[in-house]
């Protein structure tokens, strides 16, 4: 029997598919690819570090492997005081974020300076390294960039952290992990939208907000209010950890799950959470044979809850 | 199925590949669904089950998508494409052996990335949640096996052409490889930022419009002419739908991200194409209803046909919404509402399950040749499925509708989850109802190859249904 080879149709459907992908995938990339990072992006990318989701080098999603961001109000290696001052600090081992290695993601301007004032690729991940970010001009015009104060000011990650409290670093990397895994963007957005949302929830992304962030995690379904500019709202570091443990507590209406699981074993003074006793004080407490709820422990620093509240709070 | 794993391959019995993938389909449903009524559950009362990270809705809303995507309606697919495929091309299945395997390999994947899953372990982009080496798993050990084995069954057949479903089955298996490939690209190669946005959305929109959607579709154009012996209405029509779908139906990604910050000709592109989505929409709605002239007692007598043409009707509601809601005169309002949800459970829970589901009841028949077990507990699976699903349905809309208002008025959040509260316990309702339907069929399906009556040489199913 003579069948028929669909020689034609074959043809046609690449060309179809073919032409689909041309314009749906290669010519926004041109157009992607041209996008300069904002400060904001650039500060962004920093803090959170090279993966959100999972990587090799934090496959459990346990927060392994990611930077801290540390509030310098002196200098750390000289003691002299100077304008409050973020620094983003990679210990050893740490991977950095995709925008060192492949600086080109950062876009015209931010990658010149990055590599000619900033020194970016001097920095090596097996010996870690500190990062600020500046303002400089390029071609006349003003631009952000990233500074390696490992080679610009020989800031090395230990001397960083030794230099400030515990309450000025900050777990942003880490917590965004807790944000992936706990499954907050089901219904957090992270993407004030265009068209409204300016008035409550504030200004919507710009073009440049995203460079070397992954997964970007912008969420789709909105059943609770969206969180790109919560810092802003609400700053109180209490209210988040309440509202983490029983958003009940301070939210009566609130359908968000409990995470008190993310506070561990031991609270911040290293005692025992008894979490039974606790459950059984609140629901004495919303039967009414309580006037006060219990009280929430205070999450220990290396715990789940720190990293997320750190991150939640970043959000400015 | 273990037996049949090592077996040589001319004595591994023909179907059996269908048959196993059918079976897992339906364990797969009664699980997905049973997640999502519990995730309902939570949603409306968020104290019901606490305290522990694996019963926390952020761990089981992913696991609920991806078992009922990856577990019903693509093993659904898989069993349609292994008895339709050669049944269409006159011939026996190109390797019976790389179909139980590939079963086989699909259910242990899909257990291992659903736990790692319910544990947290995910990319963290929807739809493409799984870590990237589960992502390689599934393109080497449920895509590869499925689709090579669909296009070597349709080139060693015996027909001189290839019939409309067998284009749909061909070209969704090979469009499906790529959508697998390219859409995980920012998992492979730590692309980030807008492009990882870009392309997670070009993957959940093309995993549905290049393989969901054409290959429901071309279930009812098997079932319909096979059931009620009239031939397919039209040929063209059929082509127009197939080319349709190849060229609209795989360019409008941008339109899930309308007020993201991606470049305005993208989403304006995006926009145009999205409303001619309703050219394959059309071609295939009015070609099928237009096969059943004559032949609409079968609707309410025959009920595999009732779940293909429900399926089909659904498609109306489902195009209406999908070629209008994504332009920026409606996106803006309905935009991350419960409307979307209502909208994807069309898609998924209404018209592709209804098709799937008939496409499985009448394999399942046809293969094991035994009549169904009880016809009574099909039906009452049919209007549990569609009462659950409608109330479903029509509960998220109005509470997609009420976001949508307190969006753009901009109230305090904690009135719209207050005012949704009651259509929370409705969806809760309507869920539970698709799952116990779906326990129902497990059950009439178990009963059917342990039971059911058998099929005389040279009948077919349902000539015999209503026969003792």
């Amino acid at each position: 029997m003579a069948f028929r080879e669909y020689k034609i149709g074959a043809r046609m459907f690449g060309l179809a598919l073919g032409g689909s992908m041309m314009i749906t995938l290669y010519m926004p990339s041109l157009d992607i690819v041209k996008v300069g990072s904002t400060e904001y992006g650039v500060r962004k990318s920093l803090s959170f570090g090279r993966v959100g989701g999972f990587s090799l080098e934090d496959p459990f999603l346990r927060g392994w492997s990611k930077p801290k961001t540390v509030l310098l109000k002196k200098d750390p290696r000289t003691g002299a005081a100077m304008d409050p001052t973020y620094a983003y600090v990679y210990e050893p081992g740490v991977r950095f974020t995709s925008s060192i290695p492949h600086p080109r993601i950062l876009g015209v301007g931010v990658k010149d300076l990055s590599l000619e004032k900033g020194h970016i690729n001097e920095a090596r991940e097996a010996e870690g390294a500190v990062f600020l970010v500046q303002e400089g001009r390029y071609e006349g015009k003003k631009y952000p960039y990233i500074e390696n104060a490992t080679a610009t000011r020989n800031w090395t990650p230990d001397v960083v952290l030794s230099s400030v409290k515990d309450s000025d670093i900050q777990k942003i990397g880490s917590g965004k992990i807790m944000f992936v895994r706990e499954g907050c963007w089901w219904c957090h957005t992270l993407l004030p939208e265009e068209t409204q949302d300016w008035q409550v929830f504030g200004a919507p992304p710009a073009l440049g907000d995203f460079n070397s962030e992954t997964p970007t995690a912008f969420g789709s379904d909105r059943k609770a209010p969206d969180l790109l500019h919560i810092g802003s709202r609400n700053s109180s570091r209490e209210w988040m950890m309440m509202h983490f443990f029983n958003p009940r507590l301070v939210q009566p209406h609130s359908i968000m799950p409990r995470f008190d699981y993310l506070w561990g074993e031991k609270d911040a003074s290293g005692n025992r959470i008894d979490y039974d006793k606790w459950r059984a004080d609140y629901n004495a407490y919303t039967a009414g044979e309580r006037v006060y709820p219990p009280d929430v422990p205070v999450p220990a620093q290396d715990s789940d809850a720190r990293m997320l509240i750190d991150f939640i709070l970043s959000l400015k | 199925m273990f037996k049949y794993l090592f077996a040589k391959g001319d004595d591994i019995p023909r179907g059996t590949a269908a048959v196993y993938f059918g079976i897992s389909s339906i364990i797969w449903f009664v699980i997905g669904t049973g997640l999502g009524s519990f995730n309902a559950a939570k949603l409306a009362f968020p104290d019901f089950v606490t305290g522990s990270e694996f019963f926390s809705f952020g761990h089981m809303r992913q696991v609920h998508v991806m078992a009922v995507i990856f577990g019903w309606i693509s093993m659904a697919f898989a069993m349609a494409m292994m008895y339709i495929t050669p049944a269409l091309g006159n011939t026996k299945l190109w390797s019976e052996k790389l179909g139980v395997w590939n079963c086989f390999l699909w259910n242990v994947g899909l257990s291992l990335a659903l736990c790692l899953l319910w544990a947290g372990i995910s990319s963290g982009r929807e739809y493409s949640d799984f870590p990237w080496f589960i992502d390689i798993y599934v393109l080497a050990f449920i895509g590869i096996p499925l689709g090579l084995n669909v296009w070597m069954t349709v080139i060693k057949r015996r027909t001189q052409g290839i019939y409309t479903t067998n284009w749909f089955f061909a070209g969704a298996v090979f469009m499906v490889w790529i959508v697998l490939f390219v859409g995980n690209l920012p998992e492979y190669f730590q692309l980030t930022g807008l492009t990882e946005a870009y392309l997670t959305w070009w993957f959940a929109h093309n995993v549905l419009g290049l393989w969901i959607t054409p290959v429901a579709a071309a279930i009812a154009y098997y079932t319909v002419p096979k059931i009620t012996g009239n031939p397919l209405y039209s040929h063209r029509i059929g082509h127009l739908h197939f080319w349709s779908v190849v060229v609209f139906y795989s360019t409008p990604a941008a339109h899930h991200l309308m007020s993201s910050p991606l470049p305005e000709w993208l989403k304006s592109f995006a926009s145009v194409e999205g409303v001619l989505i309703l050219v394959p929409a059309i071609a295939f709605v009015s070609n099928l209803i237009l096969t059943m002239t004559g032949k609409w007692h079968y609707f309410v007598d025959n009920v595999e046909t009732k779940f293909t043409m429900t399926g089909v009707l659904l498609a109306i509601p489902l195009n209406m919404q999908g070629g209008f809601q994504q332009t920026r005169a409606i996106n803006w309002y309905i935009h991350g509402t419960g409307w979307i949800v209502a909208h994807a459970h069309l898609a998924l829970l209404g018209f592709s399950t209804f098709l799937e589901a008939s496409a499985v009841y009448y394999g399942l028949q046809t293969i094991m040749r035994r009549k169904l077990y009880s016809l009574a507990l099909a039906n009452f699976h049919f209007w549990f499925l569609l009462i659950g699903f409608c109330t479903y349905w029509i509960s998220m809309t109005i509470a997609g509708l009420i976001q949508g208002a307190a969006k753009i008025y901009e109230v305090p959040y904690i009135d719209t989850v207050i005012a949704e509260h009651p259509y929370m316990i409705a969806r809760w309702v309507g869920g539970t109802m698709v799952f116990t339907g779906n326990c129902v069929w497990l059950y009439n399906m178990w009963m059917t190859a342990r039971e059911g009556t058998l099929i005389p040489e040279g009948r077919l199913p349902h000539e015999l249904a209503y026969e003792r």
